[in-house]
């Protein structure tokens, strides 16, 4: 275990079962299962963000809620401070939940519509018993304050306020609580890119004045090598690759994240280029393939590719990839 | 605009208001866009700056509380002028038109294959062996697998990706000289966005067939578009070739839209956002509608809005400050 690691995840799996139709129970086939976390580890250390990409269905989002116990996973570890949090009862549960906060992509959903803003914020300070009541007012202004927002937001709806505002809203009711992690679950995509950048650098400022680790979940690539530190990649319910940003986006050791990068279009159109970075459709995490996840589609599968899984570890060096083929790193 | 061949479609002061409870809204105010044969247009842009009511009115395929006036010429003819009936006739067989949810074009109760059947039958003079056989080979040219099994699957038993390249096969059958397409790409994921992308190009080019595509992202301009034009607040406030545009834009908010995208190679570098938001659309605009965002912005661009005029060759922005963008020359 690393120094500075503040949350670990050890291998955690979490499969969602799916209806059963009379027939299959008569005949006696068994329930199926999406598996949506087929053993996920990684970490996160103080102050840093650790960028989680991949695409839909790869249990990116479903991470993030197991991490804020929203899901239960069905094995392995979640480790804050050292200390298991899945087991976590009363008083310590309270507790990890006001230090490790969540930021929704759709803030409209997470907020109560006849709550005023001022209101949403002061329950959560009083929830969690913050401040003195008497404070409650200032505390409320500062939040604001720390967020770019006018004090007199606290007097209106989260209906009065734009997408890029709401947001804002939403990042100042997960740090009323001061915690020390926030998992965001895409909280730009469904801002315009203009206001996309005013999201982004606030996280980008907090991080900093706060001290704030964070979990920056999303399916952009451009984006995520901005904020982040470190990056995984995950796909079909495993993280395939892990490791630096800058050295992943440099000299990706994975096929699909070479993929991934290689999808995203590019602002110059001197790159443009005809060939597709990947063939074939995302496979169904109702019915994974054998062996890597990723086989179907690899331009450079071999037939134990088709059978063997490969784990994610440091082969030959460098940062952990999950795959039979990764040579040393290049860089 | 400079030795470019004859336009095939030629939008003319296009203005769209739509009545609502809240007032008048101007989505649409006095667009102008020409495409030649075989063009491929990216009209980008922010919500509500009008880009996908803007392709949408060219078709007249806007709910009824909306007013369109202005031209939309097709090969000489005023679509927005001419017989429902007439329309009809060009919509689907010479235009066609595809959009960011197939689910919402496709019907959910027909088989695929009949669906593009229909589409045969309507607009070509193919006997049923015939438009059966055409129909695998479309769903071939959009690289459905196995297109012959899959006529008969239905739009639910498509993954997301499958129905966007279904839509298409729809679209193409009656081999378009025009397609419209309104954000195609954008709820896929980005290693389908990429695949059908590259489809798009490909069609275009092997069937030299034009097309205008919408999109608020700026790195699928790049990838697919010769040229784009920019749309701001219901006004396209730039347009030009897409390397020209990109690399030396004319316009202070192409200018800031560019600077407010992450670009590769700055990790954990301030991303430069545009202050604000856009403004109101059921309120009178005087002068440049950018101007209370704008960093460029001087006395003049509140009061006056600025001529569309020519920036480099078949580069053309409606902003005082074009000559100023590239120097940074920022007022004090």
């Amino acid at each position: 275990m690393k120094d500075g690691a503040l949350l670990q995840v050890e291998n955690l799996t979490k499969a969602f079962p799916l209806g059963r139709s009379l027939a299959d129970a008569l005949r006696g086939r068994p329930q199926r299962a999406l598996q949506a976390l087929g053993g996920v580890s990684l970490s996160v250390n103080r102050g840093e963000t650790l960028g989680v990409v991949g695409e839909s269905g790869c249990g990116k989002s479903t991470l993030a809620r197991c991490l804020v116990r929203l899901y239960e996973p069905d094995c392995g570890a979640v480790r804050f401070e050292g200390k298991d949090v899945l087991g976590l009862t009363g008083e310590a549960r309270r507790s990890y939940h006001r230090r490790v906060q969540m930021v929704f992509q759709d803030p409209y959903a997470s907020l109560n519509p006849r709550l005023s803003v001022g209101d949403a914020l002061a329950e959560a300070l009083t929830v969690h018993r913050i401040v003195e009541p008497s404070a409650t007012r200032d505390r409320v202004g500062a939040l604001l304050d720390l967020v770019h927002l006018p004090r007199d937001a606290a007097d209106r709806y989260p209906h009065e306020f734009s997408g890029g505002q709401r947001q804002r809203v939403g990042i100042a009711r997960a740090l009323a609580v001061e915690p020390s992690v926030i998992i965001a679950d895409e909280p730009v995509s469904a801002l315009d890119v203009s206001v996309q950048a005013q999201v982004v650098n606030l996280f980008l400022e907090l991080q900093d004045r706060l001290g704030l680790s964070l979990v920056f979940i999303t399916h952009d690539l451009r984006l995520v090598r901005h904020v982040s530190h470190r990056l995984a990649v995950m796909y079909l319910g495993k993280v395939v690759e892990t490791g630096d940003t800058e050295a992943v986006f440099t000299a990706p050791r994975h096929p699909y994240t070479r993929a991934l990068i290689a999808a995203v279009p590019q602002v110059d159109p001197h790159q443009r280029s005809t060939r597709e970075a990947v063939r074939g459709e995302l496979p169904s995490p109702i019915a994974p393939p054998p062996g890597c996840p990723f086989h179907p589609r690899c331009p450079i599968a071999e037939p134990r590719c088709r059978t063997e899984v490969p784990a994610l570890d440091r082969r030959h060096g460098g940062w952990p990839v999950a795959c039979h083929l990764a040579g040393a790193p290049s860089t | 605009m400079t030795e470019r061949p004859q336009p095939i479609l030629e939008v003319r002061d296009l203005r769209v208001r739509f009545a609502t409870s809240r007032g008048e809204v101007r989505a649409v105010d006095g667009v102008n866009l020409a495409l030649a044969p075989g063009d491929t247009l990216g009209l980008v842009g922010e919500s509500g700056s009008g880009k996908s009511v803007t392709l949408r009115a060219i078709l007249r395929l806007l709910r009824s509380n909306a007013t369109t006036t202005g031209e939309a010429r097709w090969r000489g003819q005023d679509l927005l002028a001419m017989p429902e009936k007439r329309l009809r006739a060009l919509r689907g067989r010479e235009i066609a038109m595809i959009f960011q949810e197939p689910m919402s074009a496709l019907n959910p109760v027909i088989p695929i294959g009949v669906q593009i059947a229909e589409s045969l039958q309507a607009h070509t003079a193919l006997d049923a062996a015939g438009r059966r056989r055409r129909a695998i080979e479309l769903l071939d040219l959009v690289g459905i697998p196995s297109a012959a099994q899959r006529l008969a699957g239905y739009p639910h038993e498509f993954s997301g990706g499958m129905r966007q390249r279904a839509m298409i096969a729809i679209a193409l059958a009656a081999e378009p000289k025009l397609l419209l397409a309104d954000e195609p790409t954008t709820a896929l994921d980005v290693t389908i966005q990429d695949q059908i992308l590259k489809l798009l190009l490909r069609l275009s080019r092997e069937l030299g067939m034009a097309m205008v595509l919408v999109t608020h992202d700026l790195g699928v301009v790049a990838e697919t578009c010769e040229r784009v034009s920019v749309m701001y607040a219901g006004r396209v406030v730039e347009t030009g070739p897409v390397d020209r545009v990109f690399t030396a834009p004319g316009h202070a908010y192409t200018d800031a839209l560019l600077r407010s995208m992450p670009h590769g190679g700055v990790a954990r570098a301030p991303l430069r956002p545009i202050p604000g938001l856009p403004p109101r659309l059921d309120r009178p605009l005087q002068g440049c509608p950018f101007t209370p965002r704008c960093a460029y912005a001087e006395g003049r661009c509140g009061a006056e809005a600025p001529p569309f005029a020519p920036v480099a060759p078949g580069q053309e922005a409606a902003c005082w400050a074009s000559d100023r963008l590239a120097r940074r020359e920022v007022p004090a």
